[in-house]
């Protein structure tokens, strides 16, 4: 019962908004379904089936707003849950950043659901996990893995006649790999919205051979290296750069976006010129929705163009402030890339480091985007154009501003994550110790 | 975002943030409604549903967890109250043993007939499971307890008080903020209640009733001819306690450069501080990189602590289990089994402790229906013990499990999490103005800050709020773009000093994150504060 179509959601909401005596209300209905498998030591540990559902009320006098929410769906609590949300938005204080309800909106379809990953069970998990643990233990390796799938919906209403409705599934899976020694270790993540393009036995394979190819890692100094980030690597710096693309931190003097005497970086070329950046919730490898929870349209937008930030999102009320249309962000970014494949970037590269993945990044200073963290499970020396030795971990301080700016390459892009995004070839990135750790 | 992140927000849209985060945690509702909790007869009838329900189908062994998290969330920016988010998450979360393997299942319908399925659908994932399975769970023997109760022991129930007087707070945090040269400041509250039921096969009826709050700030300082920007975040400390935390008492003040608190906290103090601080951060000197005696306040080291010596002692990293998620542990069972492992310098005592009054981790009984106690985990510098649950006794030798299971929620799986781990006092008597007499080049710091560790808990960076030059036994000003790196191992050695009991305070954590799907777990940490000798500082000053 957990997930309800575009009519059953419908009828819920119109009946909810006709409890309604506010000047405006406004009510969200989303339900999730789904189950997932744990594993470690080569076996499962846990494993569940979780499933909820539950509505938001928001009701609003004037500026004043409360809200209010509920798990139970028969006619005497959705009323009661009106009431409730009434009579808090008539005990709340005003709010000055109070906006109206939008009006009605078109939204595309989203492309987010796949029925076949809707349909998982207990036992599909099993054998997907199966496929994984067999590769480690053919291997003499050990695993430890997490498969998580769901299938879920989320409806908006207004009382103004706005009416948006999105069905999405998700999968996705992870496994780190390492030997019986503890001194080699491997790892991959991916998630899709569609079960098919998930391979559980061959990103295993990936994770095993990363595994074996990191044994005997030898130290090299730290210092300031070329590096070829992998689309993971890649994207673990890149997702802590997007908060900053919210234009009212920037108009307040308060991140990276904000220009010294005052407003913002917005038109200036902050980043190399390879380095395009865009959302499209429509983009078949990364589909996303196609409305946001205002109820505001999602379309693409062109974030950074050739290195030049070209928008930052706009909050209704913000945007209303500055005289602009407000714009929401989006998670699901696509940074474009060229079609040289990792293997190519490798070739190309004289002296440098090969990284898998980051770990543990934490942010030192938002002035400047400074980032700290550590890189883990397949680092490399590559020379001449070869992967020469595996190498220990490095802690890096490096800040994906300057990072943006140091490109030298961009491979063809894939899915890692919320992001479509490429392997990189980095000049100069800075790591400032070594870390013992495997 | 992670869980665990959000408590260390940098304050940058601190509150929109957490209010996301929680607006995903349940229900909202009107919190007098739910201070009395369900009756206890109904919630024994409905464990016993479930529990006979699992037997049926073949479980071996079941528990059950019946749950109401109340959450209490109020955000405020400058004059302006960004929300005020009540909170209810009910359900039932079963867990069992088929076949040897575990199975879970959970559900928000509170009946005899819903849980009863559920405990069926638990069985079911369990055998699905045991077919790809390669080691049986091995559960530590626990006595039935019976009907019994326990009682967080706080004095007034942060959820009675009027949503207005703590609002009306908050706003008057900020106006001192904003009258002390400000430019921005974000207030907020957190309270949550945990009112929890455990029953299991084992016989145990168990009814809990916990509490914890969180009042926090970030003051933000903007100098626009510069471009330059710097914060100062509360140094309050989550703490299992209730509103009573928020009435100060001299007694529980910490006087020094700047002031700091024990077990009460006086937020229109801190925040007056903090903002004249955010301004002289501005203007402080960068910090020369090298190698500096740190001194390090409590509302610091705790989350060192917690860090390098809480998560290393966790049993599940050392063996494996959190190896695709939290990270692994350098702390390896043939360290331990030595009974030498030289973890620190022979004054570092640190224990696991779940009982302590006030912390976060304070409970009469885990997750999994074991009474909770205290135990050593680094005695006399050497690694003595871990941190363990039921299903993991038996791996370090112990016939009872040590009372470290939890879950975040009812359709949450327990698991093991870490207890409060603490520093501790050094036994002669010292306080930090005595300590920093002895300081030839040295950093005081006060607060924690930015905080990065490896996967197996070696090598870390930490940053802090507020940073003092030590030069010849004297605090000579403000530093600024401190952080310093060290290996775990190398740094507790080089703890050459604690101050003594008088000076012992908790710091903690209401987000420290494990597991997959994530789950998060509040713990506190205390410490007197300590010297290191010689650790490395860099300098994080950099340009765009």
């Amino acid at each position: 019962m957990s997930i309800l179509t575009k009519e059953e959601a419908q009828a819920i909401l119109k009946k909810v908004i006709g409890f309604s005596k506010a000047d405006q209300c406004e009510v969200t209905l989303s339900g999730t379904s789904g189950g997932n498998i744990r594993y470690a030591r080569n076996a499962v540990s846990t494993a569940g089936e979780i499933s909820n559902m539950s509505l938001a009320v928001s009701s609003s006098f004037g500026k004043k707003t409360g809200t209010a929410t509920v798990n139970e769906f028969d006619d005497v609590s959705l009323e009661k849950v009106v009431r409730r949300a009434e009579e808090l938005a008539q005990l709340s204080p005003e709010n000055p950043e109070f906006m109206p309800a939008l009006e009605g909106q078109t939204f595309e379809e989203a492309i987010t659901y796949n029925a076949e990953t809707a349909a998982m069970t207990p036992d599909t998990r099993a054998e997907m996990v199966l496929k994984s643990l067999t590769v480690a233990k053919e291997a003499k390796l050990e695993a430890a893995g997490f498969l998580e799938n769901s299938n879920g919906f989320r409806a908006l209403m207004n009382s103004k006649g706005l009416f948006a409705y999105n069905k999405s599934t998700n999968v996705a899976f992870s496994v780190t790999v390492r030997n019986h020694e503890g001194t080699g270790s491997g790892y991959v993540d991916q998630s899709f919205n569609n079960l098919n393009k998930l391979d559980t036995l061959a990103q295993s394979k990936i994770a095993a051979m990363k595994a074996v190819g990191s044994v005997g890692a030898k130290a090299i100094e730290p210092g300031k290296y070329t590096v070829i980030l992998e689309p993971l690597a890649a994207s673990d710096m890149i997702n802590n750069m997007f908060r900053g693309f919210d234009a009212r931190s920037a108009d307040e003097g308060r991140s990276f976006m904000s220009k010294k005497g005052g407003g913002t970086r917005l038109g200036e070329q902050l980043f190399n010129e390879q380095v395009t950046i865009y959302s499209d919730p429509m983009n078949p490898d990364l589909p996303s929705s196609t409305w946001n929870n205002d109820g505001l349209p999602v379309k693409k937008t062109v974030w950074v163009d050739k290195g030049v930030v070209k928008n930052l999102s706009y909050s209704r009320y913000w945007a209303k402030e500055k005289g602009v249309a407000p714009l929401p962000f989006s998670r699901s970014m696509i940074i474009e890339g060229g079609t040289q494949s990792l293997e190519e970037l490798i070739k190309s590269t004289e002296k440098g480091i090969l990284v898998t993945r980051f770990w543990y990044i934490r942010s030192v200073d938002p002035q400047t985007l400074l980032l700290t963290g550590l890189t883990r499970d397949g680092t490399f020396y590559i020379e001449n154009g070869e992967i020469k030795f595996p190498v220990k971990n490095f802690r890096f301080n490096e800040s994906p501003v300057i990072m943006l700016n140091n490109v030298e390459a961009l491979g063809k892009p894939v899915r890692s994550g919320d992001l479509l995004i490429p392997p990189m070839k980095i000049r100069d990135f800075t790591f400032t110790s070594l870390s013992d750790a495997v | 975002m992670k869980r665990k992140d959000f408590i260390y927000l940098s304050g940058m849209g601190i509150g929109a943030l957490m209010l996301q985060d929680l607006a995903a945690l349940g229900n909202s509702i009107d919190p007098l409604q739910a201070l009395d909790g369900v009756d206890v007869k109904i919630k024994k009838e409905l464990a016993d549903a479930a529990l006979n329900a699992a037997r049926a189908k073949g479980a071996t062994y079941s528990d059950i967890r019946i749950g109401r998290y109340l959450n209490q969330f109020i955000s405020t920016r400058e004059k302006r109250v960004q929300g005020v988010v009540n909170t209810e998450s009910y359900g039932v979360g079963i867990r069992v043993i088929a076949n040897g393997c575990w199975g879970f299942a959970a559900t928000n319908i509170v009946t005899k007939e819903a849980v009863a399925k559920a405990a069926e659908q638990a069985v079911a994932v369990a055998k699905a499971n045991a077919k790809i399975q390669g080691e049986s769970v091995q559960l530590a023997a626990q006595k039935g307890y019976g009907e019994v109760s326990w009682k967080a022991p706080i004095e007034i129930n942060t959820f009675g008080v009027p949503v207005k007087e703590k609002v009306d707070l908050l706003l008057n945090v900020n106006d001192i903020a904003l009258q002390n040269g400000a430019s921005f400041v974000n207030s907020v509250l957190f309270a949550v209640n945990e009112q929890k039921y455990f029953a299991s096969t084992d016989g145990s009826y168990i009814d809990q009733d916990i509490h914890r709050i969180y009042p926090t700030f970030t003051v933000t300082k903007i100098d626009r001819a510069s471009g330059k920007f710097q914060t100062v975040n509360a140094l309050s400390s989550p703490m299992g306690m209730g509103y009573e935390y928020l009435s100060p008492r001299p007694e529980d003040k910490v006087p020094g450069i700047v002031t700091r608190y024990k077990n009460r906290y006086d937020i229109l103090e801190d925040v007056k501080s903090a903002a004249k601080n955010a301004e002289l951060k501005i203007k402080a000197k960068s910090v020369e990189p090298g190698k500096y005696d740190l001194v390090l306040d409590p509302s610091h080291l705790w989350l060192t602590i917690h860090e390098s010596v809480g998560h290393p002692t966790e049993l599940d990293r050392v063996l494996g289990y959190e190896a695709n998620y939290a990270g692994t542990s350098f702390l390896t069972l043939d360290k331990w089994k030595t009974g030498k492992f030289n973890f620190g310098d022979k004054l570092v005592n640190i224990v696991a402790d779940k009982t302590q009054v006030g912390s976060l981790g304070a409970v009469g009984y885990d997750d999994e229906g074991v009474q909770c106690g205290k135990w050593d985990l680094i005695k006399d510098g050497i690694l003595v013990n871990y941190q363990a649950i039921r299903d993991q006794a038996h791996i370090i030798g112990l016939e009872h499990s040590q009372g470290c299971c939890y879950a975040q929620g009812w359709d949450d799986v327990q698991f093991q999490r870490m207890a409060n781990v603490s520093l501790q006092p050094g036994k002669a008597k010292l306080s930090v103005d005595d300590m920093i007499k002895n300081v030839e080049k040295g950093i005081y710091i006060i607060g924690n800050g930015s905080f990065s560790i490896d996967q197996q808990r070696y090598n870390f960076q930490f940053g802090g709020q507020l940073f003092y030059e030590i030069k010849e036994g004297k605090i000579v000003g403000m530093l600024n773009d401190v952080a310093y790196q060290s290996n775990t191992q190398e740094f507790w050695n080089s703890c050459n000093a604690i101050c003594d009991e008088s000076d012992y305070r908790l710091g903690g954590a209401f987000n420290d994150g494990k597991g997959q799907p994530s789950q998060s777990n509040a713990v506190s940490h205390g410490s007197s504060t300590a010297r290191f000798n010689g650790v490395n500082v860099i300098n994080t000053a950099r340009k765009i």
